[in-house]
């Protein structure tokens, strides 16, 4: 009986967040139609661009892969109370010590991938422990530091990789690094698709995210400070250690999103790599409603509005734009059930 | 005009499982201040939020100005020239003086801009014809709480206010403070303004009023000349005399063997107000300590204090030795100080975890649920949660349940079967049978004084003096940050602990020795 009420839950869950994606492809019809765009026209270069061939599928899950670390990195401090907004800058210091780890450190096979990965997660969790200790010790508001973080380390990064900086490569002219050593790529996994192992990684990432919330201490601890501050004090939690931590935390899972771009889908250090992954993290988080499963599935459909939109972009159908506010209105209309339950409690309280 | 600027007559309010006014006649005459004293809990302010219009009353009637009114919302309350003046003040500290007050009723130039001079102009006229100084132009923020509080009442009278209602308004306030505004107060009357002065203490409603209204559980128990009562009088009329209904106790075996001793301490509340001014305490084992007080003395602190919660800023704690002074709350539990809080919502439970995420709390450190902080044994877990449910008798589908889902018995069951579990060698229990219905009230009356025949240390702290003469074996009264007395509860007269707790001395006449 349990069990079945669990699955109810779970049911009316699921149900109620593909209600909400159905209502905002209607909506985004209705803008489409007022825009003067042919609706069939849009939505069959969505799907062709996504799902049309084992190419644009392959391109779906590329763009899938940043987004279901970003969304994880967004839920880890969303389920702590917080609201991670800079997984887009914690992406960009990891990628950028994945490049310098993978380009001088000499490690053999997959040891230097690892080191890769977790000098990217620490140079993430540096950036989200800036803010989180402002936070905890001077209570400044996390929403503005990781956004304005974001920048800093979009520009700073940037800079490193700027001509006659130390990273730069000298043979071209733009902005970047040279190719990482052989050993640290993570190779392609279906050819001739772009998708790398980089998703296995992220796959691998969701299911210890989802351990480490659900099953141990840690993530127990984390979950209590972000449903009752004050309840997780009488619990003889330190509420601040468990702020901080968590936007390292969240900070060390964006780092590896950008560990995934660099060792996998370009192979080295892009200045301005990301068309926004980061962003596209805190809908991806909250469409799952924050949950670490969730984020395949979010992740997912994040990955194929951007796949499907540059393609609706060359068919010249409508502008790519279009998966933008697509995916704004999915968003909005997966908060709003949450957001009328809520007023409809407020008026019955009156 | 009616000779009644307020009439409440037989008002009944419900709310699930209590019944907070019943029946109350009430009646304030125009251009008197009149006091409603009760303690907490006595419906004063749910009988004032009535008249507000903030609940519907479920029976009686409301006549203002002699027309009966029914059903009516705040603004329509404002409408019918009554105004409130919460204990909370309702004001944007970024905006000054003037700007909060016209807030919602903005003079305006042709319509569209706001007249900000006229808005000045006019609270300056108030301000001067009621003797409330006050700079409409100074930012809220800016202002001592009692100017703040000047602030509301001139708002209230902006608004047209004919009977205003203060909810405790010199709980905030230093000394002077109250002093002003009292003789504010007093220019109100002459203008025929009526007051209605919710308070609990004694001697000010004694002062500041013409008439007071005594309730005790939601009822009235009299209304009294201000002037021709005492102190002795009133304190009796809000304690009341209600015969004491026994629990099975067992005889007391107290021991002179003290687990926790704290001396001399101090502690700020949340406001920044220096709140306890020095507590000395003893807990010994086998011994409850019932502390009594009417709420605010610091009783929701020392609860803080005692586990952890809350900063002193001077004395000491010590607990069999050990000195936890400063330590944190995880210092205390791991010490074997239990605490079962009065906010079970906001405190004892975490309402969205399930009871086996809620069974563990404060206890997810201990070996059996968690040997590494990356490691949780579920099973483990799982079969502790059933352990209580079944001991305690908690009714729950399952351990996966919401604790929200539970009833505040049930949910209180939890709590008591988690702490007690622990083996604590002290207990802060804090007001644990608020909100119970009267099985939940008996079998946490049962749970403590088991614990206490086991050798625990009991801290009580209780709104209900009949719970604290029930369960004690001493009693400490509270009044005002410090313990003014330690009293037997098998000698104690009843009188003298009134007053004690609403004054923190006992007069002249009451006197009869016997305190520590």
């Amino acid at each position: 009986m349990i069990a079945a009420l669990k699955r109810s839950a779970l049911l009316r869950e699921t149900g109620l967040t593909f209600l909400s994606i159905l209502a905002a492809f209607g909506v985004g019809c209705i803008i489409l139609w007022a825009g003067g765009y042919s609706i069939p026209a849009v939505f069959l270069n969505l799907w062709k661009g996504a799902f049309g061939n084992k190419i644009s599928i392959g391109q779906t899950l590329t763009q899938s892969t940043p987004i279901i670390f970003t969304s994880l990195s967004f839920l880890i401090a969303f389920r702590c109370g917080l609201f991670n907004i800079g997984a887009e800058g914690q992406m960009y210091m990891g990628a950028i010590a994945a490049a310098v780890v993978g380009i001088y450190l000499k490690l053999p096979g997959i040891l230097h991938v690892l080191a890769c990965l977790l000098a990217a997660g620490l140079a993430g969790a540096a950036w989200g422990w800036i803010p989180g200790y402002l936070k905890a010790k001077r209570g400044v508001n996390e929403f503005v530091t990781t956004m304005m973080l974001s920048s800093v380390a979009i520009y700073f990064t940037d800079l490193l990789v700027a001509p006659r900086m130390v990273l730069h490569d000298t043979r071209y002219g733009s902005n970047q690094t040279v190719r990482v050593m052989r050993s640290a790529i993570l190779p392609k996994l279906l050819r001739p698709t772009q998708v790398t192992w980089a998703i296995i990684v992220a796959g691998i990432v969701v299911f210890i995210v989802w351990y480490y919330l659900f099953r141990t201490r840690s993530g127990y601890e984390l979950r209590a400070v972000g449903q009752s501050p004050k309840a997780a004090e009488y619990g003889g939690i330190s509420v601040k250690r468990k702020l901080i931590l968590s936007l390292c935390l969240a900070g060390f899972v964006a780092g590896l999103a950008g560990a995934g771009e660099v060792l996998g889908t370009h192979t080295r250090f892009i200045s301005g790599f990301s068309p926004g992954y980061g962003w596209d993290g805190i809908a991806g988080g909250l469409i799952a409603r924050a949950h670490p499963i969730g984020v395949l599935f979010s992740a997912f459909l994040m990955g194929a509005l951007r796949a499907g939109s540059m393609q609706v972009q060359r068919s010249g159908a409508a502008p790519g734009d279009i998966a933008s506010v697509l995916q704004g209105l999915v968003i909005f209309f997966v908060i709003a059930p949450t957001l009328i339950r809520r007023l409809i409690r407020w008026r019955r309280n009156r | 005009m009616p000779e009644y600027a307020v009439e409440m007559r037989g008002i009944v309010k419900r709310f699930p499982g209590v019944i907070a006014n019943d029946g109350i006649d009430f009646a304030l005459e125009q251009g008197e201040i009149h006091g409603l004293l009760g303690e907490n809990g006595a419906g004063k302010t749910v009988l004032m939020s009535v008249l507000y219009g903030l609940y519907y009353a479920d029976e009686g009637e409301i006549l203002i100005d002699g027309t009966p009114h029914k059903q009516y919302r705040p603004a329509r309350a404002i409408g019918l020239g009554i105004g409130m003046v919460h204990q909370h003040f309702m004001l944007v500290p970024r905006l000054t003086v003037a700007e909060n007050i016209m807030l919602g009723q903005e003079p305006t130039r042709s319509g569209v801009l706001i007249d900000r001079d006229a808005a000045v102009r006019r609270i300056e006229t108030f301000s001067e014809q009621y003797g409330l100084p006050i700079d409409p132009r100074a930012r809220v923020n800016q202002l001592p709480v009692g100017e703040q509080q000047r602030v509301e009442i001139i708002k209230a009278l902006y608004r047209g206010a004919n009977t205003l209602i203060l909810d405790e308004p010199t709980a905030v306030l230093t000394e002077q403070e109250a002093e002003s505004l009292a003789e504010a107060l007093q220019k109100l009357r002459a203008e025929g303004k009526s007051t209605i002065l919710i308070t609990h203490k004694l001697q000010e409603a004694i002062e500041m009023c013409d008439r007071i209204t005594v309730l005790r559980k939601g009822r009235v128990v009299g209304t009294v000349d201000a002037k021709e009562t005492t102190e002795r009088e009133l304190a009796e009329m809000m304690v009341g005399r209600d015969v004491v209904f026994t629990v099975h106790r067992s005889e007391s075996r107290a021991e002179t063997e003290s687990m926790l001793i704290a001396e001399g301490l101090t502690a700020c509340g949340d406001r920044g107000l220096e709140i306890l001014k020095g507590i000395d305490l003893e807990l010994r084992r086998h011994e409850i300590l019932g502390i009594a007080g009417v709420q605010g003395n610091g009783q929701a602190e020392l609860a803080e204090v005692l586990t952890g919660l809350r900063p002193t800023t001077g004395g000491t704690i010590h607990l069999k030795g050990d000195d936890l002074t400063g330590r944190s709350t995880r210092a205390f539990i791991d010490a074997g100080i239990a605490h079962i809080p009065s906010d079970r919502h906001l405190r004892g439970l975490i309402m969205p975890f399930s009871l086996r995420e809620n069974a563990i709390l404060g206890r997810q450190q201990e070996k059996a649920f968690s040997p590494s902080p990356f490691w949780q044994r579920q099973g483990a877990i799982t079969r502790f949660t059933r352990s209580i449910i079944e001991a305690y008798g908690v009714k729950t589908p399952s351990v996966g349940t919401l604790a929200k889902n539970l009833s505040g018995g049930n949910q209180q069951r939890l709590i008591i079967g988690r702490e007690v579990t622990k083996n604590p060698c002290v207990i802060i229990a804090a007001q644990p049978t608020r909100g119970l219905d009267v099985g939940g009230i008996e079998y946490v009356r049962d749970q403590l004084l088991k614990m206490r025949d086991q050798g625990a240390a009991v801290l009580l702290i209780s709104m209900d003096l009949d719970e604290i003469l029930m369960l004690s074996d001493r009693i400490a009264v509270i009044y005002d940050g410090r313990i003014v007395a330690i009293k037997d509860p098998e000698t104690v007269d009843r009188h003298e602990l009134g007053e004690l707790m609403l004054s923190g001395v006992v007069s002249q006449a009451t006197e009869q020795g016997g305190s520590q």
